[in-house]
């Protein structure tokens, strides 16, 4: 199960460098939307995986019987989740008034915050 | 349970609580003012408890470590609270003068106090994950600001800031995910007895990597610096003070305290990189500034270049070394703020930052023009300034291990700053303006030009005392690097009394 996990993550990275290396920022979200789910898988995966067996405490007992499924990883995956649905919504907003504003996405031709200087003559 | 360290980040959430839920009065600006203070008395507090302790924990919601989120002061974390304190009040000021009601309606006091709330909350959490969590914090308030006001130029500088800042938050997540999986534990003063553990050190070693690169991008270490030249330009001045002032310097402090506590396993692997990496930061930082003709662009490399003396110190890791290295944290957070305060009231004045453009500040204002030249010159390292002792600690830490060529070029980065600061002064204070315009201060009504020198005042002074006094500071410094090198009185004070 992990080395499968594993093997989406990689295949995941690769699909996220290849967008994030296009000239488009939309292009670019998409693959840091990719690189945040690996992120978040490396997380689930490095935590242990566990078929079958949720941390729940059985009726009447204190603490849960016989081996249970991390439960830590998968709390700090949701939050992570939460934070990284924030930001990307965030950047797709941002993505877009820069769209209206700018009327491209081509991050070779934005160059309002940084003017490309006259060639010297 | 020490309630002193919730302070320092309450006060300021619930500041921007409170400014947001009256952004459309004129109340705003006075309630994040009056949060401002508050902050400052708190961070003061909690400081005057650090000296007497030595190192504060405390767990939160009585969790105890590793299990719960602990908050934990020690010499270094306290400093960089108080100093934050400083620089937000300062800031806090200058928006009184400089920030429009446009901005104010938009949240900006708002955002500038969960900023605040960010930062302090990252220099105090003693949990990875839950530094993690104030990175974001700071990192979305940081994004509404940049682009607060939504001009072509912020939106453009907007999205490569969110872009870069986001790949390097993904990395440090993955780096927390592989760190936890391989020693089962998020608390720092646990992982330091932990990572030492691990059977496999080479994974510990690639996974020092990527939180070194990680807190490098947010550091602005070369070569991942790209985003901050492209947009510390564009915002609000009191917004480019308080990022110049703050944001690297978070990362410097995540990058100090996690290569001093947790990544001390191959130090001879890890610090060698770094020591290269800030000779090279220092360098392209000073000579990007140098093909600069805009006062905040000059000023943004330079934060680069800066940046590479304190990476050096904590990449010499020498007790000296440290020690500079938290001395010119402090000192360059006061001294890069105020410098960008100042260009601000330039602006104002002459009506550009582009230095073509402008002119003949001190013949018209020489009370600006005393003011810069405190920071410039403290920045480029003259005595008796305090960016001379910060130097001086670090290029003798250099020569002490006989690093004679790192020692060579942070002294020529000092001269090569020194370039850059008479090139602002020539060409902002001393020629004529180019449209023939008086920039005197009565061009700027009292009700803005007050808010807007006071903090540069206060800030300049500080900068003068620590200079001629730096007695005091240093010894703080020493302490401090001497915590870090040992961290035996942090993990006990976190984890309590071990059988």
């Amino acid at each position: 199960m992990e080395s499968l996990t594993a093997l989406l993550i990689g295949v995941l990275v690769a699909a996220s460098v290849y967008l994030m290396l296009a000239r488009n920022f939309l292009r670019f979200l998409f693959g840091l939307i990719l690189l945040s789910n690996a992120a978040n898988l490396v997380i689930f995966a490095s935590g242990r995986m566990t078929m079958g067996a949720p941390a729940l405490v059985p009726y009447g007992a204190d603490a849960p019987v016989g081996v249970v499924g991390n439960a830590l990883p998968q709390a700090l995956v949701l939050t992570a989740i939460v934070i990284g649905f924030g930001l990307l919504a965030f950047t797709l907003a941002l993505a877009f008034e820069a769209y209206r504003r700018l009327r491209t996405l081509d991050t070779d031709d934005m160059d309002d915050a940084e003017p490309k200087e006259e060639p010297a003559k | 349970m020490s309630w002193l360290l919730v302070f320092p980040i309450a006060v300021p959430f619930v500041t921007a609580v409170l400014a947001y839920l009256v952004r459309m009065s004129f109340w705003g600006r006075w309630v994040s003012l009056a949060g401002s203070v508050v902050t400052l008395i708190a961070a003061i507090a909690l400081t005057v408890a650090v000296l007497r302790e030595g190192v504060v924990a405390a767990q939160m919601s009585n969790w105890d470590a590793p299990f719960g989120i602990t908050l934990v002061a020690d010499y270094l974390g306290v400093v960089m609270v108080l100093i934050t304190a400083i620089t937000g009040l300062a800031t806090a000021i200058y928006a009184l003068g400089e920030i429009e009601v446009r901005l104010e309606k938009l949240g900006y006091h708002a955002l500038f106090q969960t900023l605040i709330a960010g930062v302090s909350g990252a220099f105090l959490t003693g949990d990875l994950f839950n530094l993690y969590v104030w990175f974001e914090v700071m990192l979305i308030a940081s994004f509404g600001l940049l682009v607060l006001g939504g001009s072509r130029a912020q939106l453009d500088a907007g999205l490569k800031y969110v872009a870069l800042n986001l790949v390097s938050t993904l990395v440090f997540l993955s780096g927390i995910g592989l760190l936890y999986g391989l020693t089962g534990t998020l608390n720092m003063a646990d992982l330091a007895g932990a990572v030492a553990e691990v059977e496999n050190q080479g994974l510990v070693t690639v996974i020092a990597m990527m939180f070194m690169f990680g807190f490098g991008v947010k550091a602005a270490i070369f070569p991942l610096f790209f985003w901050l030249p492209a947009s510390y330009h564009t915002p609000s001045f009191a917004v480019s003070a308080v990022f110049a002032g703050l944001l690297t310097k978070v990362g410097v402090y995540a990058l100090m305290r996690m290569f001093t506590l947790v990544f001390v396993g191959d130090v001879g692997f890890t610090h060698e990189i770094l020591i290269w990496v800030s000779a090279a930061t220092m360098l392209t930082g000073v000579l990007g500034a140098a093909a600069q003709t805009d006062f905040r662009k000059i000023l943004s490399f330079h934060i680069i270049s800066q940046i590479g003396y304190m990476t050096l110190g904590l990449a010499l890791y020498t007790p000296l070394a440290l020690m500079g290295g938290v001395f010119y944290l402090v000192h360059h957070i006061i001294v890069k703020a105020n410098l960008f305060l100042v260009s601000g009231v330039a602006n104002k004045l002459a009506g550009h930052t582009d230095l073509n453009r402008i002119g003949g500040l001190y013949k018209s204002s020489p009370v600006l023009a005393a003011l810069f030249i405190v920071p410039a010159f403290s920045l480029a390292g003259f005595p008796p300034l305090s960016g001379f002792w910060a130097k001086y600690l670090i290029v003798k830490a250099a020569i002490e291990i006989d690093a004679w060529f790192i020692a060579f070029i942070a002294l020529l980065v000092g001269l090569l700053t020194i370039f850059s600061m008479t090139k602002i002064w020539g060409m902002a204070f001393w020629k004529p303006h180019p449209d023939g315009i008086d920039p005197t201060p009565d061009r700027v009504p009292t009700r803005i030009r007050l808010p807007m020198m006071i903090p540069i005042v206060g800030l300049a002074a500080m900068t003068v005392v620590i200079g001629f006094f730096p007695e005091p500071f240093v010894v703080f410094a020493e302490i401090a690097a001497l915590q870090l090198l040992d961290p035996e009185a942090y993990v006990t004070t976190v984890l309590g009394e071990r059988p």
